[in-house]
């Protein structure tokens, strides 16, 4: 697996954490509809490591992964990814971060209209130097890496849960992230392809030094983590080894 | 360049897009087709009535023409003195000239009796007049008093002229109460201001409008060297000749008479407003198109964007899907307002054609159509928010 080789890492990438979180809090809505939903965060990610997030729904736990992931403004606290300070961080600086993190979601969010191939290909057009064919040979390389090698020109429609969820795993990874986030990825498969998938996830993962930080419910992947977090009303509780 | 090119290629999001779904593509295909079929079909008219004004104006042998200031149009001719014209022959270039006499006359229907307004071209049997020159020997007869030369593509009310005269029959009718005979048959064509065309000799036309001041002529055709300037003649002719005369080259001639009916009738308005109404269906069409399709697709974009793809890329996509609406919408259009206008030329004889210059206004209204359409649709996009979709 030539083409998936591990990565170039900019000098120095190894000695900062990947995520470095002290005293976050955020609001939504105004006024008298205001309501916090996270107080006072403090949370580390070193690189390569897998941490799952749970806790029951509504205590901010995406709240947090969307934060974490540059898709919403800081309003208060320090989040750092990368050594990258987030708070005050404009469009394009998050735009740019975003493209080192790779996201899977709780519904798979593949393009309807684009094969496997290429909804992976959409992911590997986001880097930099490669040739189209080049980008075209990563993308059959991560699906063959994930099983798909059979589906290339498959639309989304014509397969399974638990396949379109590996595609959206070949998809985030073939950006190359070293930050992989994942909103309850096996929350709509069956047990055993939800155990699968989250397995590859972290083998995959491993392959390619990314740390990875994953929301679940799901009990029986609890034991994937190298890290538990447990949250509950907006605070993170005390990590259960 | 070409390397650049290829290495920033990616997945052709915008005509997937288009693509997997066929159902509201071949709407918005169909939609853009009627626009532009629309478009084609009003511009072709007003240009084809415009073009039928000129019929005549486009015959004649002359690079350039005097006319009278006070003429309006091929309606109304006014006169002016034949000396300005033979002024003109002062210029080397000027190679030679025709004195036109040119008046809408009453011609009688020999078979029905009832008469009819014609246009009646009066000029000397030996000088060239029109540029085809089957004109000059047919014309040899007209050195005979009382002797036209009838149009046999004018309209039918005129009475069966040709066909009678084919038969061998005289043909005799009677302009201003004088009788006259046809003595030949000519081709040029209706046009607005004339339903019929006949051709005689100065002395006929003459007696026919005894009226006419003497030395007074309507249209007056300069031919020059070959390879002389046009333009360079007519500044010269203006300035060597008095106020009483305008010199117009072929060109403005055409235009002058173009011009009047552009103006002073309301076709070019009926006809603009028509492909005007056929542009806003087609905005509509493209716009609720696009529209719909930027909102189905907003958790695709919202997804793009969280994988770190600029908002400019996306807006591009839009673009793109509208640029390739714009021309796959357009070919259809082209392909249908071909047929159309051999229609209508075989319905109407109204010289309808599909000329570059319409075809690329069509393009370019289709263009306009879909870039704004998507322009609008892209608002939409703005509210892609990628925060939403986890």
């Amino acid at each position: 697996m030539t083409v998936l080789s591990h990565p170039a890492r900019q000098p120095g990438a190894d000695l900062v954490s990947t995520v470095s979180i002290e005293n976050l809090s955020h609001w939504y809505g105004r006024g008298s509809t205001r309501r916090q939903v996270l107080q006072s965060v403090d949370l580390e990610i070193a690189a390569g490591e897998v941490v799952l997030l749970t806790g029951p729904s509504g205590c901010g736990k995406t709240t947090l992964l969307t934060l974490i992931g540059a898709l919403r403004q800081v309003q208060q606290g320090d989040v750092r990814v990368f050594g990258q300070q987030l708070k005050g961080a404009g469009r394009g600086q998050r735009q740019q971060l975003r493209r080192r993190i790779g996201m899977i979601f709780q519904g798979h969010n593949l393009l309807r209209c684009l094969t496997a191939e290429q909804n992976v290909q959409m992911g590997a057009d986001l880097l930099a130097g490669f040739s189209y064919r080049g980008r075209r040979d990563q993308a059959r390389e991560w699906l063959r890496a994930v099983g798909l090698e059979d589906h290339l020109s498959k639309l989304p429609q014509d397969l399974s849960g638990g396949q379109k969820q590996r595609v959206a795993i070949a998809r985030a990874l073939a950006a190359r992230p070293q930050l992989l986030l994942a909103d309850e990825p096996t929350a709509a498969l069956d047990s055993g392809t939800g155990r699968e998938v989250v397995e590859l996830l972290k083998r995959l993962a491993r392959e390619q030094s990314c740390s990875v930080l994953m929301v679940t419910h799901d009990p029986r992947i609890l034991d994937v983590a190298d890290r538990l977090v447990k949250m509950e009303d907006g605070r993170l509780l005390q990590a259960i080894e | 360049m070409i390397g650049r090119f290829l290495r920033g290629r990616g997945i052709p999001l915008a005509s997937l897009m288009l693509v997997r779904q066929p159902v509201r593509l071949a709407v918005a295909l169909a939609g853009i087709s009627f626009a532009g079929i629309l478009m084609f079909m009003q511009l072709g008219f007003r240009d084809g009535l415009f073009d039928a004004s000129v019929t005549v104006h486009r015959l004649f042998d002359a690079d350039i023409v005097l006319i009278s200031p006070r003429s309006t149009s091929s309606v109304s001719m006014a006169g002016f003195p034949r000396r300005r014209l033979v002024q003109a022959m002062a210029l080397p270039e000027v190679e030679g000239i025709t004195p036109v006499h040119w008046n809408l006359l009453l011609w009688r229907n020999p078979k029905t009796r009832g008469t009819r307004s014609i246009l009646a071209l009066g000029f000397e049997p030996g000088d060239p007049l029109f540029v085809d020159p089957t004109l000059a020997p047919k014309a040899q007869v007209l050195t005979q008093k009382g002797r036209v030369l009838f149009d046999e593509k004018s309209r039918p009310e005129f009475g069966p002229v040709a066909e009678w005269f084919r038969q061998g029959r005289t043909v005799e009718s009677e302009i201003s109460g004088q009788r006259v005979r046809v003595a030949g048959l000519i081709e040029l064509g209706t046009s607005f201001g004339a339903d019929g065309n006949l051709l005689t000799s100065s002395e006929t036309f003459l007696d026919l409008l005894p009226n006419t001041p003497p030395g007074s002529i309507e249209v007056g055709l300069v031919r020059l060297q070959p390879g002389s300037d046009a333009d360079a003649v007519v500044k010269r002719l203006n300035a060597l000749l008095p106020e009483d005369v305008t010199v117009l080259t072929k060109q403005g001639f055409i235009d002058f008479e173009q011009n009047y009916w552009r103006t002073s009738t309301s076709i070019g308005f009926i006809f603009t407003l028509g492909a005007a109404m056929g542009f806003v269906v087609g905005c509509v069409i493209v716009y609720q198109v696009l529209y719909s399709d930027v909102s189905d697709h907003l958790p695709e974009y919202a997804t793009l964007m969280a994988m770190g793809y600029q908002l400019r890329t996306l807006l591009g996509v839009v673009v793109r899907e509208g640029l390739l609406l714009a021309l796959f919408g357009y070919l259809p259009a082209y392909a249908a307002g071909q047929g159309l206008y051999l229609l209508v030329r075989n319905a109407t004889a109204l010289p309808v054609a599909m000329d570059f210059s319409r075809a690329m206004t069509v393009f370019t209204m289709i263009l306009v159509m879909c870039m704004a359409s998507a322009g609008l649709a892209m608002r939409r996009l703005v509210d892609a928010d990628p925060a939403e979709i986890f």
